[in-house]
């Protein structure tokens, strides 16, 4: 039934596999996140010559932590500010870091295990200009 | 070089959407670029918990108010790759009929909004005068100007009658004369070429690796329209990928340029070759499964992610939307532009910001 | 390349009967087959829910003791599915978009 291959990995090997993607000449399709009672799924899909292929990694536990792909894919910070924002998962080392400010939220993390309502954080990140 | 910072949006005279960027400039060239948006997110993913799947169509259809219609083909798609439903081949002739007259809708919008960024009213006014009629036809077939509300799961809820296919095709006919003369303009006007040329150039292998989509992935060259995947009637009607090698905003302009005449072939041949028969089948049950369906939409290839758990409610409901994907090299192309050309660099990856954020 | 390419489509259409209409002056004219208002046919319905229970918006209200049906026009965004699932055939989509609704209230019939 479902013809687009997913091919399941580990915390450890994530990286590993990515850069073979990314050696292959994949692109990066989207990275999606599923929230399940007692984990959140990772899909990272990528994109051959029209055919797709994607990853799955579980990652168990209300608030996980997952490095950053995007020394790999630059592309990728949006995706992981965006799963960052919305599921509670801990994004270490993104290119650009958000700090849970790219979408304005009335409620904080809405698909995170338990949904508080949103305090103000700071603002966002201002552009630092180097003299 | 003392840096300034300039803010650029959410409110500008070229946004329709707001996006905020931060411009690091010094003197009169841009340095970096720091986006914000976030300024319209809707949480329509969030809503597949509260809305059944059968009503989500509706859901999947105001994403975007422009490529409403593939956004709810490609929602149905996905389900009904879940279910098991074999679509009536007539429904799926009609599905890419209105796809691609939503596409032309869409380019000529963007064509519009191109022409009065760089300040050329007129072109802008007849650009939409032009997409008047298609919306015309829209609305004379599917009752709706830009919300098309045809597409149900396991097929569509209205027909063409054979009177019908014939006054849209004679319409089409004179559509496509008028856009002629309206690309003439932005293809070979001297003063359209060079606002346009030269600028925001996208190297093909970056536009590769930074993950670009559709007409900003096609105009640096690379090959790659998901038509060419099959889906509805593209497996009978073949699509060439319209691809340009320049990379920059003129050839982005000249990829949505020929793809309208390309939609309009499209058309004609699913017109001509429709087969009779039922425009829709029943479906009962509940889906179950996972499944990422993908399809072209007007501003490049749009993902859907869906897993079902045999329940009336989706366990998760995900799209990525092409501006999402054409965002990071809109930021990698703006560091070393003029502040001029900022407005047409951020107009042609055609922003769609509110169905960026969903 | 070419120059002053605008100025022959400037030209023609300078010389013809302008597009637009001189709206509201000149009514808009409906497609056949827009989808407009809904229409609500009291004689026939038999207050049976349906409608209600599967309109997408909860735009109705249906009371079948008090054989009263109800509808709040700013939530219909007229796609019709009520129409079709409409067992009496009471409800029907006009071509015309009726006048705007100004304030929130439910109408009842
Ligand atoms: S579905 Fe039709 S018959 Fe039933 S309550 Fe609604 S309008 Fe009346
Ligand atoms: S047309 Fe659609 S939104 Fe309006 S009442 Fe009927 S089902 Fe509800």
């Amino acid at each position: 039934m479902n013809p687009e291959p997913i091919e399941l990995i580990t915390l450890d090997t994530l990286l590993d596999k990515v850069r073979a993607k990314r050696e292959a000449g994949c692109r990066l399709v989207q990275v999606s996140a599923t929230r399940l009672p007692d984990q959140v799924e990772l899909t990272y899909s990528f994109d051959l010559n029209s055919r797709l292929a994607s990853l799955r990694l579980s990652l168990p536990g209300a608030a996980p932590r997952v490095p950053s792909i995007s020394g790999i894919y630059g592309c990728a910070f949006l995706y992981e500010n965006e799963i960052h924002d919305l599921f509670n998962v801990q994004v270490d080392g993104m290119a650009v870091d958000f700090k849970g400010n790219l979408y304005k939220l009335a409620v904080r993390f809405p698909f995170g295990s338990t949904q508080a309502p949103c305090a103000p954080t700071g603002a966002a990140p201002a552009a630092t200009p180097t003299q | 070089m003392p840096r300034t910072i300039i803010p650029f949006g959410p409110q500008h005279p070229v946004l329709p959407e707001p996006i905020h960027l931060d411009l690091v400039v010094e003197d009169e060239k841009v340095v970096e670029a720091r986006p914000s948006i976030g300024f319209v997110h809707r949480g329509l993913e969030k809503l597949a918990e509260k809305k059944d799947y059968v009503e989500f169509v509706y859901v999947a259809e105001r994403i975007c108010g422009i490529c409403s219609f593939i956004h709810g083909q490609t929602y149905c798609q996905a389900i009904e790759t879940l279910m098991n439903v074999q679509v009536p081949p007539r429904a799926l002739y009609l599905r890419t009929a209105w796809g691609e007259l939503s596409r032309i809708h869409s380019h000529l919008l963007w064509l519009g909004l191109m022409a009065d960024g760089m300040g050329f009213e007129s072109l802008f006014m007849h650009s939409w005068r032009v997409r008047e009629k298609v919306l015309n036809i829209i609305e004379a077939t599917t009752g709706g100007r830009v919300i098309f509300g045809s597409c149900k799961i396991g097929g569509v809820r209205r027909d063409m009658n054979a009177e019908t296919i014939r006054n849209l095709l004679q319409e089409l006919d004179a559509i496509e004369k008028d856009m002629r003369q309206i690309t003439r303009v932005f293809l070979d006007d001297n003063s359209v070429k060079s606002r346009l040329s030269g600028i925001g150039v996208l190297p093909k292998q970056e536009a590769h690796d930074l993950g670009c989509v559709g007409p900003m992935l096609r105009a640096s060259g690379v090959a790659q329209d998901m038509r060419t995947l099959g889906y509805a009637a593209f497996k009978d009607i073949g699509v060439e990928p319209v691809t340009r090698a320049e990379g920059d905003c003129y050839a982005r302009c000249a990829v949505r340029c020929e793809e309208l005449f390309q939609s309009v072939g499209i058309i004609r041949q699913a017109l001509e070759k429709i087969p009779d028969g039922d425009i829709a089948v029943k479906v009962t049950g509940n889906p179950a499964g996972e499944t990422i369906a993908r399809t072209e939409q007007p501003r490049g290839e749009v993902v859907y992610h869906l897993k079902a758990n045999g329940t009336k409610n989706l366990q998760r409901f995900r799209v990525r939307t092409p501006t999402f994907a054409n965002l990071p090299a809109m930021l990698k192309v703006l560091p070393g532009c003029d502040l001029a050309d900022v407005p047409m660099i951020v107009l042609t990856i055609d922003p769609c910001i509110s169905c960026a954020e969903r | 390349m070419g120059y002053f390419e605008m100025s022959k489509l400037a030209l023609k259409w300078a010389l013809t009967k302008p597009p637009t209409s001189r709206y509201p002056f000149e009514p808009r004219r409906a497609l056949a087959g827009s989808r407009g208002q809904l229409v609500f046919t009291k004689d026939s319905c038999v207050y049976c829910t349906v409608c209600a229970k599967k309109c997408p918006t909860g735009a109705l209200l249906v009371n079948r003791a008090q054989k009263k049906w109800a509808i709040d026009r700013l939530r219909c965004i007229s796609c019709g599915y009520c129409v079709e699932i409409c067992p009496k055939k009471s409800l029907d989509l006009s071509t015309s978009h009726g006048s705007p609704a100004v304030t929130r209230d439910r109408e009842f019939h």
